[in-house]
């Protein structure tokens, strides 16, 4: 069987588990089984999916397209044809991979965390329905299907999200999931027509190609630029990416599987992987605003995180920052890094999620962990997964984190000694010592110290198996032994010195950063990146890598261990600390306050704008058509005034005066013959003498 | 095949069957609702017929000769009299990529809207005698090629509406019939002036070397068969082209219905019975645009192009002053009727690209928008049936007790907001796409996506208060859908889901068609250059 055949099957299996699923949920208990059987075999096919492109077709890019609407050659525009298709390349393999196997675990998972729900079996044809989706998203060789495929994504979350629709928060996160992200998506939608307009095609790699024979949008640099960051509002939608990153910890209403899979996993990665996909249209100046939006999402919400209670919601904005720190390590030309980072946050993140679902499952629904504590003892090996997912979002040394956040760093420090910018590299380092800071804060208050709530603490209980696997296999995936023999350096691992490659970019030299100018190949270090960098650059991360490492080690300690200063050993006082700083800690503790500038600004704007048009809908428009036919009905009844008095008037006043004429003549009229006679002589001689005188 | 007059069929049939229908007793009701549903079913066979035997390759539009399923007679021939001389009609039919989606659509609509007028109990003879009459003139105006036989079709479809609303409808349904009829009729004034000036200007030839003027609709589109001194024709310098151009977009207008011209619709819809809304918003609406797309851009193309900014724009304003007013409705009723006119703005925009995208993109938003309303008339209707309100913030949590009615709803739901993988995705793409390719209405294009946008905040609003949320007590007898709403909303979703996955389907059977109206639209020259 052929690789394409392969993807299409893979493809369509999660669509058939939805389908069957959906239906035959609706008479049986066991429908779910359908879904279930069916990820597995999804799963089992993406391995051999994996393993035959990368031992087999390490190098090529598989394309197959067919075509989906025909209009033929059309005036105006010449032929045109829109096609569908899939293009494999190692990227779209890895990631496949990993959206299977999360998929696969956290429906496992399920099986237990969502025993006894009303709609079991709807649940499952919904995480159907989102694995198709996303791996359209992952397969698509054209935009056109990636904005499809987007809006099926947002739909399945939409869907997940507002699962229980019973609880109005729900409802709320999920409308508001939808629409936030179609505020992205209309630019990204812009950005297509841009495309379409300038290029006549969806297809990726003919876009790459017309941009490379020097064809742009209306002939300028600046229109490529604004193109792909059109493109790239998408991303900032899905990615939960600053200023759009509000719906993302609201999300968490949804179950916390769901939030595994999709809302930290593998969804919001989708706008990562978009740029990863547009990378090479991408100009120096729409990089440089990528970066800066990166850098923003990465700082806010970690600086949210230090004081959420809420064991979902400090996940989410972890969640938030790490997506901005991929998207900044694409902005800074990190692209391998951004890759590798969305793979190992995939696995080490989902494991975090679903640890915190076995946690609140156990703990009966209880997500403050404020009111947690000692765990560990009761939950071993939900501790111990937890624990060491923890490890690897903060980069400590032995971890996968650790290799992928080192050569997002290494990026940042090299893109400084280059370009002179500082800004990446600080961001970068804080935010990594205030991730190590709140995920330690995390875990200590979930697990360590003494139970807040004894009850629920005395009820708690480890997870069953089928829970337990997941987090397991998760966190094992969180070592650094899966992507490279060097725990310090992942250049050498498979991954990066074969697998993931970066991409040749298309933009006209003019517009990229120096540093991604091509230059002749003799004479370069052996490395894959010579292609799309200059050897300056290749260099400059390389001296790069060695501080890196100590400082973001350094940084992680630091904020490790303020983490049990404070709430391990109580040498600090966090509440003490809060008080001092009120207005920094309240601004934090409320999110920035974004919320509620979004929801009194544009919410309340829109609403008052529409009431205000239904006002003007109804009095003024409609009143101009009630009002014309109300003069019109005056004016009937004004000339039906004038027809019964004027007009009638006049036909009666002429009947009245004829009569009256009447009565006077009628007096001539005696009835005797003789003065009849008289009469007519007497006439007669007046006609005689009337017409004698002409 | 060739002889057998399948339009005549389709258009007058409902005619024979309200003569029937008379002739049957009025408590035999079962029978009269058989025989129009006999009827309506007919309609789709036979417009399946036509869509089998439909000839892709022939573009239509402009040419007569590449029309298809032609029926051409004298119909009216009066010698002549005074100065207007020999009065000669044809009766002519015949069909193009433009106008089949639409008998489609109107042959599904009016077999689904007899399914649902099943519920009428007040007079029912009447009732269906009117239905009738309506569908016969809602496919006549979509197959005429005589302006004279198109205006009495045009005519035919408002006077049984008067009465389906007037009679059959809500508190006030004088009020709004009344107002529906009197809108209509202004409009109907303005089509028929200009309908006599296009007859005073254009002249056919007969057999015998004679000119006589013409209602030929085709002899119309070519600048060749004008008078000299026609009052509309393009060789009179004084000539009144504008204003007539006018008139007929004011008089299609006020059906589509464009802003200013809208408000007749939501009280029209609100005190509708559900059939007829569906009927009004599934397939009365796209009279207007498919007046506007046949005659107007045609008849007038230059015009139609020194104009086509504004059409652009007043498209913009349709979709988003629509999505707007909508989202503060409180009637379910009235917000659908809102949304409809919001999505009938993408129709216009389409049409203001003049290029294929565009034109494909408006004629499908035509048919998309036709099957879309239609479902979401008819949802209202399911809850209405059950509830008798229609108040949005009375509702809550029916997603617990009517599950499947809530699963057709957030299809029905998703696809008006133009969700990928459902039908109004397409026509909305092309629409967009079509319309930003065209560099004179490129801004307007682009704030039109807002639309997209107001769609999906109003409709997931909607969602969420009628359907989610904690079960309002007050609904827990509300039972689920029964067999005959199947039957009105599954055919739909599978319309709806088919389209969406390979609108291939609809664009490939218009396509020929559109690309001749493009291609006669770019070379408006004939008329241009006969401008001197």
């Amino acid at each position: 069987m052929d690789l394409i055949t392969l993807s299409v099957i893979i493809l369509f299996i999660p669509l058939l588990g939805f389908i069957l699923t959906l239906f035959a949920g609706m008479k049986f208990k066991w429908a779910f089984l359908i879904e279930n059987v069916l990820i597995v075999l999804g799963f089992i096919l993406s391995v051999v999916l994996l393993y035959t492109k990368l031992s087999g077709y390490l190098d090529e890019n598989i394309v197959s397209e067919f075509n989906w609407i025909n209009f033929g050659v059309v005036p105006f525009f010449g032929e045109i044809i829109v096609k569908l298709g899939i293009k494999l390349d190692n990227v779209a393999v890895i990631m496949n991979f990993t959206v299977f196997l999360i998929s696969m675990v956290v429906h496992l998972f399920s099986i237990d965390y969502m025993k006894g729900d009303k709609r079991y079996n709807r649940y499952f044809a919904y995480l159907g329905i989102f694995t198709f989706s996303m791996t359209g998203i992952v397969f698509t060789h054209n935009v056109l299907m990636m904005y499809i495929f987007w809006e099926l994504v947002g739909l399945s979350s939409y869907l997940l999200i507002g699962f229980w629709f019973e609880k109005k928060s729900a409802s709320d996160a999920s409308k508001k999931a939808f629409i936030v992200n179609r505020i992205g998506d209309l630019g990204m939608f812009a950005g297509i027509l841009m495309l379409f307009v300038t290029y006549k095609t969806f297809s990726f790699q003919e876009i790459f190609n017309a941009i490379g024979a020097g064809q742009l949008p209306f002939n300028s640099e600046f229109w490529l630029t604004i193109t792909g960051l059109l493109l790239f509002c998408g991303a900032i939608g899905k990615s939960a990416q600053f200023p759009l990153h509000v719906w993302l910890p609201d999300a968490m209403e949804g179950p916390t599987p769901v939030s595994a899979l999709i809302h930290a996993a593998t969804m919001v990665a989708a706008g990562v992987y978009f740029i990863v996909r547009i990378f090479p249209i991408l100009t120096g100046d729409a990089l440089l605003v990528i970066g800066i939006i990166g850098a923003i999402s990465a700082f806010i919400p970690a600086t949210i995180a230090l004081t959420q209670n809420d064991i979902k919601r400090v996940l989410a904005y972890s969640t938030v920052s790490q997506l901005g720190y991929m998207i900044m390590a694409l902005g800074i030309g990190a692209y391998v890094f951004a890759f590798f980072h969305l793979i190992t946050h995939a696995f080490f993140k989902a494991c975090l999620f679903l640890g915190s679902g076995s946690v609140i499952h156990s703990m009966h629904h209880e997500q403050d962990i404020q009111k947690m504590g000692g765990l560990r003892k009761k939950m071993p090996v939900t501790y111990a997964t937890f624990l060491l997912a923890t490890l690897a979002l903060s980069g400590i040394p032995l971890t996968s984190g650790f290799l992928s956040k080192d050569g997002i760093l290494a990026g940042t420090l090299a893109y400084t000694s280059l370009t002179g910018n500082w800004f990446f590299t600080f961001i970068g380092f804080t935010v990594a010592a205030l991730t190590a800071f709140y995920m330690f804060r995390l875990v200590i208050l979930t697990f360590h110290g003494e139970p807040k709530n004894k009850e629920k603490y005395d009820h708690a209980h480890e997870s069953p198996f089928l829970m337990i696997m997941p987090l397991i296999l998760l966190s094992g995936l969180s070592i650094f032994i899966w992507y490279t023999p060097n725990p310090f350096n992942a250049d050498s691992g498979w991954v990066l010195s074969k697998w993931v490659k970066a991409p040749t970019i298309v933009t006209p030299e003019s517009a990229r950063y120096s540093f991604m100018v091509e230059e002749p190949k003799e004479g370069s270090i052996n490395n894959h990146e010579e292609v799309t960098f200059s050897h300056e650059y290749t260099h400059a991360m390389h001296s790069a890598h060695v501080p890196t490492i100590f400082l973001s080690g350094f940084v992680a300690g630091l904020g490790i261990l303020f983490a049990l200063l404070f709430y391990q050993w109580k040498k600090l006082d966090a509440d003490k600390l809060a008080a001092k700083i009120k207005p920094l800690y309240n601004l934090s503790y409320n999110k920035w306050y974004f919320d509620e500038f979004y929801n009194t600004v544009f919410v309340g704007g829109t609403l008052a704008f529409s009431n205000f048009l239904r006002w003007f809908d109804n009095t003024i428009i409609d009143g101009i058509v009630n009002g014309s036919a109300a003069l019109t009905r005056g004016l009937s009844k004004v000339s039906g005034r004038f027809d019964s008095s004027v007009v009638d008037g006049l036909v009666n006043f002429m009947a009245y005066f004829s009569g009256f004429i009447g009565l006077f003549i009628r007096k001539l009229q005696t009835g005797k013959v003789q003065t009849y006679i008289v009469l007519v002589i007497f006439s007669l001689l007046i006609l005689l003498f009337l017409f004698k005188s002409f | 095949m060739a002889s057998f007059p399948i339009l005549s069929w389709i258009t007058l049939l409902p005619i024979l069957g309200m003569v029937i229908i008379l002739f049957i007793p009025k408590t035999q009701e079962k029978a009269i609702k058989g025989l129009t549903l006999l009827i309506t079913s007919v309609q789709v066979i036979l417009s399946i017929v036509i869509l089998a035997g439909f000839n892709y390759s022939k573009g239509g539009v402009f040419d007569a000769s590449s029309f298809q399923f032609i029926e051409k007679f004298r119909w009216i021939d009066i010698e002549g009299f005074s100065w207007i001389g020999r009065i000669k009609i044809d009766y002519y039919l015949g069909i193009d990529g433009i106008s089949v989606p639409l008998i489609f659509l109107t042959a599904i609509i009016s077999f689904i809207s007899t399914l649902s007028s099943f519920s009428i109990n007040k007079s029912v003879k009447g009732y269906f005698a009117m239905f009738l009459l309506l569908d016969t003139g809602m496919m006549g105006v979509f197959v005429a090629l005589d302006f004279f036989l198109f205006y009495i079709f045009w005519e035919l479809m408002l006077l049984p509406m008067y009465f389906l609303i007037g009679i059959w409808g809500g508190p006030r349904r004088e009020y709004a019939a009344i107002k529906f009829f009197l809108y209509t009729l202004l409009g109907s004034v303005f089509i028929l002036l200009a309908i006599i000036g296009l007859y005073f200007s254009t002249q056919e030839t007969l057999a015998d070397g004679t000119k006589v003027f013409t209602f030929n609709m085709i002899s119309m589109m070519d600048p060749a068969n004008y008078t000299a001194t026609g009052i509309l024709s393009p060789f009179n310098p004084n000539n009144l082209r504008f204003i007539a151009f006018l008139g007929l977009f004011i008089g299609f207008a006020i059906k589509i219905p464009m802003f200013p011209f809208h408000t007749w619709l939501p009280d029209a819809h609100v005190e509708a019975p559900t059939a007829i809304s569906v009927i009004l918003a599934g397939v009365l609406l796209k009279m207007g645009t498919y007046g506007i797309l046949r005659i107007n851009y045609t008849m007038f193309p230059e015009i139609t192009k020194q104009l086509i900014w504004y059409i652009a724009l007043f498209g913009a304003i349709n979709i988003i002053y629509g999505a707007l007013t909508a989202m503060a409705q409180k009637d379910f009723k009235k917000l659908i009727a809102y949304s409809s006119i919001s999505h009938m703005g993408f129709v216009l925009l389409g049409m203001a690209s003049l290029n294929t995208l565009g034109i494909s993109g408006a004629v499908l938003q035509m048919f998309n928008h036709g099957t879309i309303t239609a479902m979401l008339f008819l949802i209202v209707g399911v809850i209405y049936d059950r509830a008798h309100t229609r108040d949005i913030d009375g509702f809550g949590g029916l997603g617990v007790q009517m599950p499947i009615y809530t699963g057709f709803t957030t299809l029905a739901f998703f696809a008006a907001i133009g969700l990928p993988g459902l039908s109004g995705f397409i026509s909305e793409a092309f629409v967009f796409l079509g319309s930003f390719g065209f560099e004179s209405i490129r801004v307007i294009a682009i704030i039109s996506t807002l639309g997209i946008l107001l769609g999906a905040g109003y409709m997931l609003w909607t969602l969420q208060r009628i359907y989610l949320g904690k079960l309002n007590e007050k609904w827990t007898q509300l039972p689920d859908m029964d067999f005959r709403e199947y039957a009105m909303l599954v055919p739909l979703s599978l319309i709806i889901i088919f389209l969406g996955v390979y609108p291939s389907a609809m664009l490939d059977l218009m396509n020929t068609s559109v690309n001749s109206m493009v291609q006669f639209l770019s070379e408006s020259g004939k008329f241009l250059g006969s401008i001197k």
